[in-house]
């Protein structure tokens, strides 16, 4: 469970201060499906960055699964995040020079040093479930956009996250390839009730999602359910 | 570390063209330091051996106050047969010597009848002279080198030449003794001696006896003991124990004795010196190519990667692998330039070898370089490259931990 308490986020630019998130109280539950729209310049991937442990907030609390994660240092924010957290990203940010199956295999190798059969365990079936198995040898540079974002995907959901934050993970999709992947994100939430949070403008994934919550200029205007 | 290993060896090959530029250029420098040292080294254990083995010895003891005037070849500075006693006990007791000789020196006019000119002479006991200094025979121009019968002298080639004397011809050598009564001796050129590099281009030999005729000397005397070590690597070790003997003090309180070692003696050694910093200069350039080179890479490097390092952090990555992950970059850099430019250098001194180079020095020609590259060099080397390769790392690989991920992921 996720939970923000009074969260505020200021940038510095120059002398003056830019309050980007206003007293942003949030609590998400296990296994939700979320997605945070807004216009441009809300602060959406700001609070995705918050929640995510990419970044601090000026002042307020966020705790996640119990654990006030303002508190941690860099090293510990890093652990944290390698352990509970995946992100899938617009741009797929593969790693150029591992093959598929080692982009997979990076975050249980450099971040949970996983026994090499476990890890093999695992990627064979996430490539199974997205559908990339007889691409696993393949480079980055040798694939579509859609097939670098189930491998990005993949890579997310590899180290068991509680939570996958995807930053508009369809940005660079196109309508065939962005339903695939939307739908290939709620079998797997479904699957192993992974909390799924969006930054997105996707109409697709908006209609997609159970719940919407909506930023404009740093500040929740909107928390819907939807009920299906 | 296998991981990181494997990741940072990929990172390398991403930029193939600029990772061999950088390795060549280290390995260009290994090959240039290792190569200079190996023909510097060659230099200076010829030149060395030359100046030890044929004329100085390792170590050479004198009366206090000789060397100071060595020029004047001073026979109020000899040492007396009591000294000479003395010396003898301890040299004997030593386990590092392999032999030492006495030579008696004077200056004496030289003349072939027609003209006469200075000569420096030494008397030397020519079995004990030839143990000690075993390049003393090839310098003889001689039939016979190994024995220098009284009544015979070795002309230097200088006079031998300037003089027109050859083998067989009658000279007369005029002596002053201590007294001021002046003696001369005709004595049969048994042949010339060649110089070598530094001082004694002048001296000529004659049998340690032959002196003591020329002198008229009654009681034993001796001007300087010149002694060869087993291993000239216990020279310090030598000093130690020769050190008593410095310390020994006449009737006034004054030493006796002075004691010194070859680098004392010659201006050689100042060459070696000289090489010696050049040693070190060619390694600050070295250090230098090093360091510029991976910097540049590993600058280069992190602003790339920008993004993907924000990636690794996002994912997980502790800024502690980060910046592992960078400084096994640089460090492999090091290690790649390292093992490739030591095998070149191993190949060039082997073709150098085979092709032998020959050099002049002074008024020796033809000396062959025999370069060898010496182990402990190439680890020398081999860990200033690598430690600096990792120093040149330290600030990129301090950076990319450093970098926000946030920051880093906004980067196109």
């Amino acid at each position: 469970m996720i939970t923000n308490e009074h969260v505020n986020k200021v940038y510095k630019m120059g002398e003056i201060d830019l309050k980007v998130i206003k007293d942003l109280n949030l609590s998400i539950e296990h296994g939700e499906f979320v997605a945070i729209v807004g216009p441009s310049g809300s602060g959406k991937s700001t609070v995705l960055n918050l929640i995510g442990c990419l970044d601090k907030p000026t002042d307020g609390k966020i705790t996640i699964e119990g654990i006030d994660v303002t508190l941690l240092n860099r090293t510990d924010l890093a652990n944290f995040r390698g352990q509970n957290i995946g992100f899938i990203f617009q741009s797929f940010n593969l790693i150029p020079v591992l093959s598929v199956y080692e982009n997979i295999e990076y975050p249980l190798i450099m971040i949970q040093n996983l026994p090499k059969e476990e890890r093999h365990k695992r990627i064979m079936k996430l490539l199974e479930d997205v559908d990339m198995l007889d691409q696993k040898d393949k480079f980055p540079d040798q694939l579509s956009g859609g097939q670098r974002q189930r491998v990005a995907i993949a890579r997310a959901l590899v180290t068991n996250p509680k939570i996958v934050f995807a930053d508009e993970p369809t940005a660079n999709l196109d309508t065939d390839t962005s339903n695939q992947i939307i739908t290939l994100m709620r079998n797997i939430q479904k699957e192993f009730n992974t909390t799924f949070i969006f930054a997105t403008h996707d109409e697709k994934i908006v209609t997609a999602v159970d719940r919407i919550i909506t930023l404009v200029d740093g500040v929740v205007t909107d928390d819907k359910r939807i009920v299906s | 570390m296998k991981n990181i290993l494997k990741m940072s060896f990929r990172n390398l090959l991403r930029s193939g063209r600029r990772t061999i530029l950088t390795a060549s250029l280290i390995t260009i420098g290994v090959m240039f330091v290792l190569i200079y040292a190996a023909l510097s080294g060659s230099f200076k254990s010829y030149m060395i051996s030359q100046v030890t083995d044929s004329m100085l010895g390792h170590i050479q003891i004198h009366k206090k106050g000789y060397i100071a005037s060595v020029d004047n070849l001073p026979l109020d500075k000899n040492l007396n047969e009591k000294q000479i006693d003395k010396i003898k006990e301890f040299l004997d007791n030593s386990k590092l010597i392999e032999s030492y000789t006495f030579r008696l020196k004077l200056s004496a006019m030289f003349s072939n009848y027609v003209a006469s000119t200075g000569i420096r002479l030494n008397g030397i006991d020519p079995k004990n002279e030839t143990t000690t200094l075993p390049l003393f025979a090839s310098r003889v121009d001689a039939k016979d080198k190994t024995i220098l019968k009284e009544g015979n002298i070795l002309v230097p080639e200088l006079i031998a030449k300037g003089m027109k004397v050859k083998k067989g011809d009658t000279i007369v050598l005029v002596a002053t003794n201590q007294k001021g009564s002046v003696n001369g001796l005709n004595f049969k050129v048994s042949g010339s001696i060649e110089p070598i590099s530094g001082p004694g281009g002048r001296d000529g030999y004659i049998h340690i006896n032959d002196v003591k005729k020329l002198l008229r000397l009654k009681k034993v005397e001796v001007s300087e003991v010149v002694i060869r070590l087993k291993n000239v690597k216990n020279l310090e070790k030598m000093m130690i124990y020769l050190k008593p003997l410095t310390q020994m003090k006449n009737k006034k309180g004054k030493p006796v004795f002075e004691i010194h070692t070859w680098k004392k003696l010659t201006p050689f050694y100042n060459i070696v010196k000289m090489l010696d910093i050049m040693d070190i200069s060619i390694k600050i350039i070295l250090i230098s190519i090093v360091l510029i080179s991976v910097l540049n890479v590993m600058i280069m490097s992190v602003y790339e990667r920008i993004k993907e390092i924000g990636t690794i952090a996002a994912m997980g990555t502790t800024p502690s692998t980060i910046t592992k992950l960078f400084l096994t970059e640089g460090l492999m850099l090091g290690v790649f330039g390292t093992i490739l430019g030591s095998i070149l250098s191993y190949v060039f001194v082997f073709i150098i070898n085979s092709v032998g180079i020959t050099f002049s020095f002074g008024r020796q020609s033809d000396l062959t370089l025999n370069p060898i590259l010496q182990i402990n060099e190439v680890l020398i080397v081999g860990v200033i490259v690598i430690i600096i390769s990792l120093v040149a790392s330290i600030s990129p690989a301090r950076k990319a931990a450093k970098l926000n991920p946030v920051d880093a992921l906004r980067q196109n």
